[in-house]
């Protein structure tokens, strides 16, 4: 490890900028004659549109165009990428979406038509004249209902208000074991649906040139090659080589800024009808309302043990609710991102998985950090613990029987992933120690005295990152291809840039890419650039989600960097006067094997553009692209232990120790790591305890400002004790595994855990998340009752 | 926002003058309440009538009989103030727990008293204090102020210029907030004041109410457990989805029996 290359904590490049208010966010950007578009939305859950009549806004002062849906009849609908086969063979169902809405409305929220104006102001005072003439529908709105007879129904394409049914696992060997088990673990729970809150909000600034007739389109995105590549393939705005995406710095996005959403669409094609840039910038309560949500399942579980505490077999129901839509990805999350998990860290004998997709007149649900994986870790984390107390064994002990062993890797699960490499029991017993385990009971008993009680929570989770391969990806439904590219340019004065395919809102690539490339190619750490997030400096790339920029887009670096080195190698043992075989590469300098004869990449990097004497036949430059597609997934996992303490008198919980020990193999930036596990851990308390998009029976969102929406706040959260135990991945260059998601995966299974711990005591059976004051109060006092 | 006149006002009375003559002229003191419905139109003023410019309103002094606070005080202001330390500890510790550092650092006891949010601290204290609201008119005892859910004995060109709180013995309060917004879901403010015990809640229903059951008893015997069986009915309480009326209820003795043990 050299001071800043792989490995070390360097603190992050960007920060600086962030945190002096010179990050340069989409909003930022203003464009000489720049209008401002504001949407007309929805205020009803469900209704027909009977007519928009725009005729008086349309004259209002500053107004250079109002849209609705009949305008935009070229633009294709908004598309969910992830094709599912439904149990019966056919394919899911995907009622069309239009970008702005035609006929019918879906959703409280959804866009009606669109006002462009020269001002914010003017926007807003004629989308207020705008006068929409609605046949209100009745709602629904609860998705374990969705299905079933007598509801309003939403889609004429989707019978029943069901997009799909799927299963994965062998139903009747999974029955069979279960019919025969010593012991069976049952329960019934929610997952809480959650309304992302990226700090900066959806944002877009689109611009159209008639000279050059090239489209512009700049955008708070995770991901802005696969917003053009889906914008000019399905919704037809422009061709790829005339459409650029541009998403500069992103303040945050935990896959709400993955999607392709209606604003984006309706401001690129219209652009080039109004000729002038416009501008839309989400309010805080439109980011409520129209981002994409998370979470939002319905679930029975059951767990089969025998009399050993073996686990034999689990099965699973979940209902997840889908929204008004489907969203870009959001099939995946509750299938593939979802069942593919159930096995856990465990060497569980049979899984069997069925999942109805539902619609509801809810905004669409999709990715969100972790994606089906923090449920995923709920179902199976939630049935260990309460088996464990079901059977009188120590948690700790019951996972440990039945983790899957070292020595067992690679290890193929009942739900078609396969694992690489981990050491689950090694990170469980660094956990129990970093928790102080062996003190719980004395520290249980000082809270009892205080008339507090003490819980304490486990969470052994293992997640799927990187999603890959692609032929894999494709296979099971993706749209799109899952590698990631990497191209490094050296300056002839021997400074580098970087630009990847991957994007940061947040993750810090800046700092950790800048750090491989030093840590590869030898050269100082200051002298390379990372740039991202503008389709026409960037080859390609797939962006970043789903933790998969250090497993795939670092790999895409290092293998870029392997080229830049061979290409090195030919020019040193030219200008050395060796042969290649010769020539080593180490520390930044090409030398010449058993000699003192060598040469600093830089000057390698000098003579390739100044190629006077130079070899024969080879390219000047250098400059070098590579693509990367990964082998599998990667596999992050660990044990996080949660000890709360639950005030009966009002319901508070309180987060006394929180102890994580995670695998992310090798890890590039510790510090940044680290960061991440806190953020994610965060949002999983949050996810826990505090927050939860509540709509009422008409499908208004209740908690729809942070008036009502429970944000963490520093002091709902303790100070971590965070450990790693890396297994590095045998299965990229790097040795790395994803690190962005665990935290929410994994903490709200270790913070559900405790609290049903603790509320053990006062006969508490069952609490939903999140378990907020009233909540534990009223389950506290119904116990008594 | 939509389009309105602004003005900054130089005198109480110049204020006064111009939403005495126009209904819909609307005052600003700290904005905390006011410039969030603003933006978000919920509100179309003719007149926005700023205090900011106002001098002299915004001072705190302690003299023998209490503390008088003016209007403009901000939050933080009060929070920090060694007279009020001194003279009322329990009210530099409400003001502290009002909010967030920038909402202290903006908002005025004026303000938040004239908005009357059924959720805000202040109420309690002022209440629970017996304080005295003086207005560019006329003197108000806190228990014929605060009238309704949003609603104060105010006229449509009467100003809050500030509040005098008597000097109390024991006093604390005790809020139990709403885990989102950090308003008060139930706040109890209580004080051995000036004119006897007084018990004030804030947060459980419509508007601040006392609990004259928890006054007797604490008059009789000043210690937690004298409240801590006493119950108040739900009936007419607030509910939303942080809180049902039931736990609203129970949560008023549970922080009265606190605030007294606070209070010591």
């Amino acid at each position: 490890m050299t001071e800043q290359g792989i490995g070390a904590a360097v603190a992050r490049r960007e920060d600086r900028r962030f945190v002096t208010g010179q990050g340069h966010y989409t909003d930022d950007i203003n464009r000489r004659g720049q209008t401002y578009a504001c949407f007309v939305r929805s205020p009803h859950a469900h209704a027909t549109l009977n007519g928009v009549d725009t005729a008086a806004a349309g004259a209002m002062p500053g107004v250079r165009a109002i849209f609705v849906g009949e305008d935009m009849a070229e633009v294709g609908p908004l598309i969910c990428g992830w094709a599912i086969t439904d149990v019966n063979g056919e394919p899911f169902r995907a009622p069309p979406h239009p970008a702005l809405a035609i006929g019918k409305v879906n959703y409280a929220g959804e866009a009606v038509a669109v006002v462009i104006a020269d001002t914010l102001e003017q926007a807003k005072d004629a989308a207020a004249a705008v006068e929409v003439d609605y046949g209100l529908l009745d709602a629904v709105v609860d998705p374990a209902q969705a299905t079933a007879g007598g509801q309003p129904q939403i889609h004429e394409a989707a019978p029943g208000n069901l997009s799909f049914e799927w299963a994965l696992g062998d139903k009747a060997a999974v029955d069979a074991v279960f019919d025969g088990a010593a012991h069976v673990t049952s329960l019934e729970f929610a997952n809480n649906r959650l309304v992302p809150n990226a700090m900066e909000p959806r944002a877009c600034v689109a611009e159209y040139d008639a000279g050059s007739g090239e489209h512009t389109l700049h955008i708070a995105s995770q991901n802005p090659h696969v917003h053009r590549l889906v914008m000019s393939a399905f919704h037809g705005l422009a061709p790829e080589h005339k459409l650029r995406v541009v998403a500069p710095d992103v303040g945050g996005g935990f896959g709400s800024k993955i999607f392709i959403y209606a604003e984006e669409v309706v401001l690129t094609w219209a652009a080039s009808r109004v000729r002038r840039p416009i501008k839309w910038t989400a309010e805080r309560s439109e980011s409520f309302l129209t981002d994409a949500h998370g979470r939002d399942h319905v679930t029975t579980a059951e767990l089969a043990l025998d009399s050993d505490g073996k686990f034999l077999a689990m099965r699973v129901d979940t209902t997840a609710n889908m929204g008004a839509y489907l969203s870009t990805f959001a099939s995946a999350v509750p299938t593939y991102l979802y069942a593919t998990l159930l096995a856990g860290q465990y060497t569980t004998g049979g899984i069997y998985c069925n999942v109805k997709a539902v619609f509801t007149n809810t905004v669409p649900v999709d990715a969100y950090r972790g994606a089906g994986r923090p449920e995923a870790a709920y179902v199976v984390e939630r049935l260990v613990e309460a088996a464990a107390a079901e059977t009188g064994r120590d948690p700790a002990d019951l996972r440990k029987t039945n983790f899957v062993p070292t020595d067992a890797f690679p290890y193929e699960t009942p739900v078609i992933m396969q694992y690489d490499c981990g050491d689950f029991a090694g990170s469980m017993d660094q956990a129990l120690d970093l928790a102080g385990y062996g003190g719980f009971q004395a520290r249980k008993a000082e809270s009892k005295a205080g008339g507090r009680l003490r819980g304490i929570g486990f969470s052994s989770y293992i997640e799927a990152c990187g999603v890959a391969p692609s032929a894999a990806a494709g296979s099971l439904g993706a749209g799109v291809g899952l590698w990631e590219s990497a191209n490094i340019r050296f300056n002839p004065t021997g400074n580098v840039q970087l630009f990847t395919g991957c994007h940061s809102h947040g993750q810090g690539h800046e700092t950790a890419y800048a750090q491989i490339v030093a840590d590869k190619l030898g050269v100082p750490y200051e002298q390379v650039e990372v740039i991202h997030g503008d389709s026409s400096k960037i080859p390609f790339g797939m962006g970043t989600y789903g933790s998969r920029s250090a497993a795939v887009g670092g790999s895409a670096i290092v293998k870029a960097a392997d080229k830049v080195i061979e290409k090195g190698r030919k020019i040193a043992a030219h200008t050395l006067e060796a042969s290649e075989d010769d020539i080593e590469f180490a520390g930044g300098n090409f030398t010449v094997k058993g000699t003192d004869k060598a040469m600093n990449i830089a000057e390698v990097a000098f003579t390739a553009y100044v190629p006077h004497n130079y070899p024969e036949g080879l390219e000047p430059g250098l400059d070098e692209t590579a693509f990367y597609d990964p082998l599998n997934f990667s596999f992050p996992a660990g044990t996080h232990i949660c000890e709360v303490e639950v005030d009966p008198e009002t319901g508070s919980v309180s987060i006394e120790r929180y102890a994580a020990v995670d695998d992310f193999g090798v890890l590039i930036n510790p510090l940044i790591v680290e960061g991440q596990v806190h953020g994610g851990i965060g949002q999983g308390v949050g996810q826990a305890m505090l927050e939860h998009a509540v709509y009422d029976g008409a499908g208004q969102l209740v908690s729809g400002s942070y008036m009502d929406y429970t944000m963490p706040r520093a002091d709902d959260v303790p100070s971590y004790d965070v450990g790693f135990n890396g297994v590095p991945s045998p299965l990229n260059p790097l040795g790395v595994k994803g690190c962005g998601e665990a935290g929410a995966i994994a903490a709200p299974a270790a913070v559900m855990n405790a609290v049903h711990d603790a509320l053990r005591d006062v006969g508490v059976g069952h609490i939903e998340m999140p378990a907020t004051p009233l909540r534990v109060w009223q389950a506290i006092q119904d116990a008594a009752a | 926002m939509y389009n309105f006149e602004y003005k900054k006002a130089g005198s109480v009375d110049e204020a006064a003058g111009i939403v005495g003559a126009d209904d819909e002229a609307k005052l600003l003191a700290g904005g905390m309440t006011y410039i969030p419905t603003l933006k978000q139109r919920l509100a179309a003023p003719t007149t926005v009538v700023d205090l900011n410019g106002v001098g002299g309103m915004d001072g705190i002094s302690a003299d023998g009989n209490g503390v008088t606070v003016g209007a403009m005080a901000r939050h933080a202001a009060v929070a920090a103030s060694a007279e009020v330390a001194a003279a009322i500890p329990a009210l530099a510790d409400l003001a502290s727990h009002i909010g967030d550092p920038q909402v202290r650092n903006r908002g005025t006891i004026g303000g938040s008293i004239a908005n009357n949010d059924p959720a805000a601290d202040y109420p309690a204290a002022l209440v629970g204090l017996g304080a005295t609201v003086q207005t560019n008119k006329r003197t108000i005892a806190a228990d014929d102020f605060f009238t309704g859910l949003f609603e104060t004995a105010l006229g449509q060109d009467e100003i809050v210029t500030a509040v005098s709180f008597p000097r109390a013995g024991k006093a604390a309060y005790m809020k139990f907030p709403n885990p989102a917004s950090r308003y008060a879901i139930v706040g109890v403010f209580v004080a051995q004041a000036a004119d006897g015990v007084r018990v004030a809640v804030t947060g459980a229903g419509p508007c601040v109410f006392r609990v004259a059951e928890m006054e007797a008893a604490l008059a009789a015997n000043w210690s937690a457990d004298s409240v801590a069986g006493l119950g108040i009915s739900a009936d007419g309480l607030n509910e939303d989805i942080h809180a049902s009326a039931e736990y609203r209820a129970h949560l008023v003795t549970v922080m009265a029996k606190r605030a007294v043990a606070k209070a010591g």
